[in-house]
């Protein structure tokens, strides 16, 4: 309901032609087009570029810290974009700021761990044979990556590729952050137009069209991948670096790599010891008080966000649970029809935070659901951004466990609700903690939708980095980068232990 | 001539490799027989360069190649499991070779007609590598190893995996193609009833190897 209802009334509100026609000649509107698209090409295309040597020594080498560096470079990919955003702010010098340059150097660090994680699994079971048997038929080792490495890797590099052009296309946190108002994406438009200049029909009409782009993005990769599939036995060719140049390959590569993931956090925690006159704690001291100095209010609140976002991050950890949950055993059990609810839980994941902020602003504004005010709206919005993940990643358990199971055990002398509880529900403890892990990162860091449905006074910890970010001088953006650094810090322990408990599960299975 | 001279590898443990030697003249066949861990795909890789040993050298027709890459050796080498390029069709994955020297169009497809024929695959140019039976792949594997024209094809277990009636038919076609084409060969076996039906000569590695 939470999803279809503000779905149905954004979709009301675009199928009057005028506002269409009005949105898509109203000046500015080609530049935000052309600009979205421009850096989403460019993003994309440089991360394929920079993730291609790490998936590479990933895919092909054992090596002391390999698993380290991995997470390392996971790490990123699950960071709240806001502190993305901050920390190269933190990162890169005063005059980048506000460039598109900017907002492309961002995506690539945010998006780098898709490629390593999506080509290098592939790579890595790519026999080495295969390979070899190039070069021995006169192929140098180039010419080995263009006609046999990049043909059969094409299914992983259209799936990264697509998947990076579609977080770049619907980028937010980053962009509002690094790109300045003079490259807004249009993501960033939506909001403008709907929170600054109360054009919600224009907004509407774009986020549409933006909904439409992906669709349209999602089904061409789909299709693509489809078409590009090979089958080969896979191997497991993983080995130790043997001559020196192939240490020194895996040396600098990884060196580089993590360097580049670790330098813009770095940055940002330096930052936030750093006042106009010096290092000092002050920054971390005064995130409590209200007021920089006497009479001088901020009216952002930054330790009581923290104390929101916590309470936002549990409820709607909760729900998506609870409505996840659900959702993934009635798309298990309902096997034929499965493959429609899975797709149909998909629309969420493939809809923007900002729509989604959107849809529920426009539609709980007007009495008797007049819920604008009401506490308990964003963890919903939350929730929402969340559900489509915790189905992702509880469904592969449910699927694995197959009817023979369940019929088994009330053949051993099980009741039919017995043998449910027995065989699926006490399976799934471990996923549904990764599961809660992820929502729960989600929740702390969502900034696309939580813009449309915050009240001040109630700030989120992302708000509130924004917020002070837009302040001027060097204690609030100091503030900014501290709490910044506590959002990392938290979102980096949450994710830690919904990971961890995936390793275990490999581990058990 | 291939001539091996007193190579030795490890990979850092036991070593896999000791002063191993070979010497096979052009034209002939020679099988190399052993127990398994004997080294004796490691030998083949030392050959085909795609492994460099820690000491030791290889030779071919008077010159050192022991450090010169596999692509610029001309040695051929067919894996145990064929090893064929999912994404290209047969005709493709025999032409691949040739392609790789820059030979023009009509070359290779002429070329990889002859060789179809000879490996008794006529028509078999366009199909799909994934849908071939056991001994067809093997087939077209010895056929994209003979494109190019190597000094020396290696053969690393090339018969395994193939019941044995098609195993004793495959052995004696392959031993015919050798000599037809007049390719110099190393076969690696465990089989010594296809090395004598194969290979003018057989050596046993692990013993004393002159």
């Amino acid at each position: 309901m939470f999803y279809a209802w503000p779905f149905a009334t954004l979709l009301g509100r675009v199928l009057q032609p005028s506002s269409v026609v009005d949105t898509l000649t109203s000046p500015g509107i080609g530049r935000v087009i052309w600009f979205t698209c421009w850096q989403a090409l460019v993003s994309t295309a440089l991360t394929m570029a920079i993730g291609f040597a790490p998936a590479y020594v990933v895919a092909r080498y054992r090596f002391r810290g390999r698993r380290a560096a991995l997470a390392i470079i996971t790490v990123p990919f699950m960071l709240p974009t806001v502190v993305v955003g901050a920390a190269f702010l933190a990162l890169l010098p005063e005059r980048w700021h506000g460039t598109a340059a900017a907002v492309v150097v961002a995506h690539v660090f945010f998006n780098v761990a898709v490629v390593v994680r999506l080509v290098g699994a592939m790579w890595a079971v790519l026999p080495t044979d295969l390979t070899a048997v190039a070069r021995t038929l006169g192929a140098s080792p180039a010419r080995v990556l263009r006609h046999v490495v990049l043909p059969l890797l094409r299914p992983a590099l259209y799936a990264a590729a697509s998947v990076v052009f579609i977080f770049t296309f619907t980028s937010f946190g980053a962009v509002k952050l690094l790109g300045g108002p003079s490259h807004p994406t249009i993501e960033v438009e939506i909001a403008r137009r709907a929170t600054q200049l109360g054009d919600i029909d224009a907004a509407a009409v774009l986020s549409i069209a933006q909904l439409i782009v992906l669709a349209v993005v999602v089904w061409w990769s789909a299709r693509w991948q489809r078409r590009s599939e090979h089958t080969f036995a896979a191997g497991r060719t993983t080995r130790r670096p043997r001559t020196r140049s192939e240490r020194r390959v895996v040396a600098v590569v990884m060196a580089t790599t993590v360097a580049a993931m670790v330098a813009p956090i770095a940055m940002m925690v330096a930052r936030s010891f750093r006042t106009s006159s010096g290092w000092s704690l002050t920054p971390w001291r005064t995130l409590g008080a209200n007021e920089v100095r006497p009479g001088i209010s901020l009216g952002v609140d930054p330790l009581g966000s923290l104390a929101v976002s916590l309470r936002y991050a549990a409820l709607a950890t909760a729900i998506s649970i609870v409505f996840g949950g659900l959702a993934a055993l009635t798309i298990a059990s309902a096997r034929r029809h499965g493959r429609l609810l899975d797709t149909g839980l998909l629309l969420p994941l493939g809809t923007s935070a900002v729509t989604i902020g959107l849809g529920m602003l426009i539609t709980f504004d007007t009495a008797p659901f007049d819920w604008r005010s009401a506490w308990w709206l964003p963890p919903i919005g939350h929730a929402l951004v969340a559900i489509p993940f915790v189905v992702r990643s509880l469904l592969p358990t449910l699927r694995s466990i197959s009817a023979d199971q369940r019929l088994a055990a009330v053949t051993l002398g099980a009741s039919p609700l017995r043998a449910w509880w027995e065989v699926e529900v006490r399976r799934l403890p471990g996923p549904l903690l990764s599961a809660a892990g992820f929502a729960a990162a989600i929740s702390l860091g969502e900034f696309g939708a939580t813009t449309f449905l915050t009240r001040s006074g109630r700030d989120s910890m992302p708000i509130a980095i924004d917020r002070l970010l837009g302040r001027a001088g060097a204690v609030p953006h100091a503030q900014a980068f501290a709490l910044a650094t506590m959002l990392f810090v938290l979102t980096a322990a949450v994710v830690a232990i919904a990971d961890r408990q995936e390793v275990v599960d490999a581990r058990r299975a | 001539m291939l001539d091996v001279r007193d190579v030795s590898l490890s990979f850092g443990g036991p070593p896999v490799l000791q002063r191993a030697a070979l010497q096979v003249p052009t034209g002939d066949v020679v099988a190399l027989l052993g127990p398994s861990g004997a080294g004796k795909s490691s030998l083949l890789r030392v050959i085909a360069g795609l492994l460099v040993p820690d000491s030791g050298s290889v030779w071919l027709d008077g010159s050192d190649v022991t450090h010169v890459p596999p692509h610029q050796r001309r040695i051929g080498l067919m894996f145990q499991n064929e090893q064929l390029f999912p994404h290209l069709d047969v005709a493709a994955n025999i032409g691949f070779g040739l392609r790789m020297q820059r030979t023009d169009r009509a070359t290779i497809a002429s070329t990889v007609e002859e060789l179809l024929a000879v490996v008794g695959l006529h028509g078999f140019g366009p199909r799909r590598v994934t849908h071939l039976s056991g001994g067809e792949a093997k087939r077209v594997a010895l056929a994209r190893a003979l494109a190019p024209r190597p000094a020396v094809l290696l053969l690393d277990e090339p018969l395994t995996g193939l019941d044995r009636e098609l195993h004793d038919r495959l052995a004696l076609d392959l031993a015919g193609i050798l000599r037809a084409t007049a390719t110099t060969a190393v076969l690696v076996t465990h089989d010594h009833d296809e090395a004598a039906t194969i290979a003018d000569r057989t050596v046993v590695l692990g013993a004393d190897m002159t």
